[in-house]
């Protein structure tokens, strides 16, 4: 008989979370804390969503989306996970740019950024300072109709240099666009490049690990290959879930998975109205991406001055479509020494590129394995330029794809940094359509990447957490008689 | 609870949320985030822990009452008077 990964589970909680990504673990552990009783269900055999990493033969491990979130990480761990992880969490100091219009290295906060654009670059210090105050003025209730492209030009009319150098990492960190709202590119700006980048000492799997350890201290109930095939609706209430074929009630339901999956899959239309179906319909997926997985062999050595992440491009100008066009010109790899694991003598390197699903969906089965392995050599070929001698040091390498994203996350579409700046707004107003229904995940952009997933799962728990106070009305009336 | 009482549990909630920073000098109707280095989580914090302690609601839409010490105790008072200091 199959293993029951739903052994010993209860029939009811108060909040079933559907999802373990940062923003499900998060929100799981925060609404335990409060005092409910939390079942988190993860379809996949490990948690984590896209904050993963996978083993491979001689012991190497790769992480998938680990170097390089903000500062604000920090307190946000401290605050609603264990003073232990946030003291985990350490600075990447070598960001580096090399690209046909400039090569720089960068501690990637602002004094630098400000030091750079002045003697580098030519700008005037207070057009500096005229940009940083305005990224960080842009406000989410602001208009919403101006782009980032467009934000640019004012403060720097023509310089498709300095343009680049601001975008790029976060084009590299959510897959905004120049074309994407100015808002979201201020929000993140603001919380990304004036304070350096950051990642976790330990690697991935520690950190979930002891996400995990915490989760399992305040009472939630974690199953893993637990896969939700319906969330259960009655009369415009959540009822439960049908998991692995057993129905699990309970008053709130939390998704953690894919904004348009949670609506269109695990709900179903029919419960939400016309209009807000119609938005639904309208929200736009991010695009996937492509990653090179690159392991040296043990001992064998990288330079650090290869920096910790390169943003390198080939591309004479920086544009959206050539970002996600199959015929790559801009990579960013993530290098991971051995420091990255205390302890470990492994060098290792990812190489991520942004990606369109149809441009790899569509392929038949032997066009899809000569494109990776064309992935996997021109990969190669470009990063020889900063490791020399690198086809003798490698033990390991191996590609993903938008299918492969697809196939682990079941994202639509095998999105990567969820959906795009009106996947926001959705996301906040599903609860208004079905009572005790929450959403919580990558969308709009703001609500993406480590820490706008871990912001966003307490910003959901919260709610929850007030739904559930207010319908246990007759107890509060009490006290304030 | 009194006016004195409520300004006393949102000072101590306040020293749980921005450790670094003197709130000895906190001027009361001067906005937070003039004084101190506070992010909309940190709002939300607050939001959540008065809930924790007292039951209190605050709806979304009643954040903007929580821009300093005054507005904070304003809005907090007749919805806190009959409550226990705990």
């Amino acid at each position: 008989m199959a293993k029951d990964f739903l052994k010993d589970c209860r029939d009811e909680y108060d909040v079933v979370v559907i999802g373990s990504g940062l923003a499900g673990l998060t929100a799981a552990n925060t609404l335990a804390k409060q005092g409910r009783s939390v079942l988190l269900l993860e379809q996949h055999y490990q948690l984590g969503g896209m904050a993963t990493w996978f083993k491979r033969q001689n012991g190497h491990i790769f992480d998938i989306s680990l170097h390089g979130f903000p500062i604000g990480m920090i307190k946000s761990c401290r605050r609603y996970w264990t003073r232990e992880i946030a003291d985990s969490i350490v600075q990447l100091k070598h960001i580096r740019f090399d690209n046909p219009m400039f090569s720089l290295t960068t501690t990637f906060d602002r004094e630098d950024f400000t030091r750079q654009l002045v003697q580098r670059f030519g700008v005037t210090p207070e057009n500096v300072v005229a940009f940083f105050d305005a990224a960080r003025a842009l406000n989410f209730y602001d208009e919403r109709e101006q782009t980032t492209g467009q934000f640019f030009q004012k403060f720097f009319p023509g310089r498709e240099d300095v343009i680049r150098l601001l975008m790029e990492p976060i084009t590299y960190a959510n897959g905004s666009t120049l074309e994407d709202p100015a808002v979201s590119y201020g929000i993140v700006f603001s919380n990304f490049m004036s304070k350096g980048v950051f990642t976790f000492e330990g690697g991935t799997d520690r950190l979930i690990g002891l996400m995990k350890d915490e989760l399992a201290r305040n009472g939630v109930d974690v199953r893993i290959r637990a896969d939700v095939q319906k969330v259960l609706v009655r009369r415009g209430r959540i009822e439960g879930v049908v998991v692995n074929g057993r129905e699990i009630k309970s008053r709130v339901v939390v998704s953690n998975a894919n904004l348009r999956s949670t609506i269109f899959k695990l709900v179903g239309e029919e419960h939400f109205d016309r209009t807000f179906v119609d938005e639904a319909k309208a929200v736009r997926l991010n695009n996937s991406s492509c990653q090179v997985y690159i392991a040296l062999k043990p001992g064998e050595q990288i330079d650090e001055s290869c920096g910790d992440l390169l943003f390198s491009s080939t591309a004479p100008k920086f544009q959206t479509e050539a970002l996600l066009s199959r015929d790559v010109t801009s990579r960013t790899y993530s290098f991971y020494y051995p420091r990255t694991r205390p302890g470990s003598d492994r060098c290792l390197v990812v190489s991520s590129t942004n990606a369109n699903y149809a441009d790899w969906s569509t392929l038949s089965e032997p066009d899809y394995e000569a494109s990776k392995a064309d992935l996997i050599e021109t990969t190669l070929a470009a990063l020889e330029k900063y490791v020399p001698n690198l086809r003798e040091k490698i033990d390991h390498i191996e590609a993903s794809t938008p299918k492969t994203f697809e196939f682990y996350t079941r994202h639509i579409d095998g999105a990567s940094f969820g959906t795009k700046f009106e996947g926001l707004a959705v996301s906040r107003a599903v609860p208004q359509q079905i009572a005790g229904l929450y959403h919580s995940g990558s969308v709009g952009i703001i609500m993406s990447g480590w820490l706008g997933a871990v912001n966003y799962g307490v910003i959901t728990a919260n709610d929850v957490d007030a739904f559930l106070s207010g319908t246990e009305r007759p107890a509060d009336a009490a006290l304030s008689l | 609870m009194t006016k004195d009482d409520i300004k006393e549990t949102i000072l101590d909630i306040l020293s749980d949320i921005a450790p670094d920073d003197d709130l000895s000098t906190l001027k009361d109707e001067i906005a937070f985030r003039e004084q101190l280095q506070l992010d909309s989580m940190d709002f939300l914090d607050i939001v959540m822990e008065l809930r924790k302690r007292y039951r209190v609601q605050i709806p979304e839409e009643d954040y903007p009452h929580l821009r300093s010490m005054q507005s904070t105790v304003d809005y907090l008072e007749p919805r806190m008077r009959d409550l226990q200091k705990v």
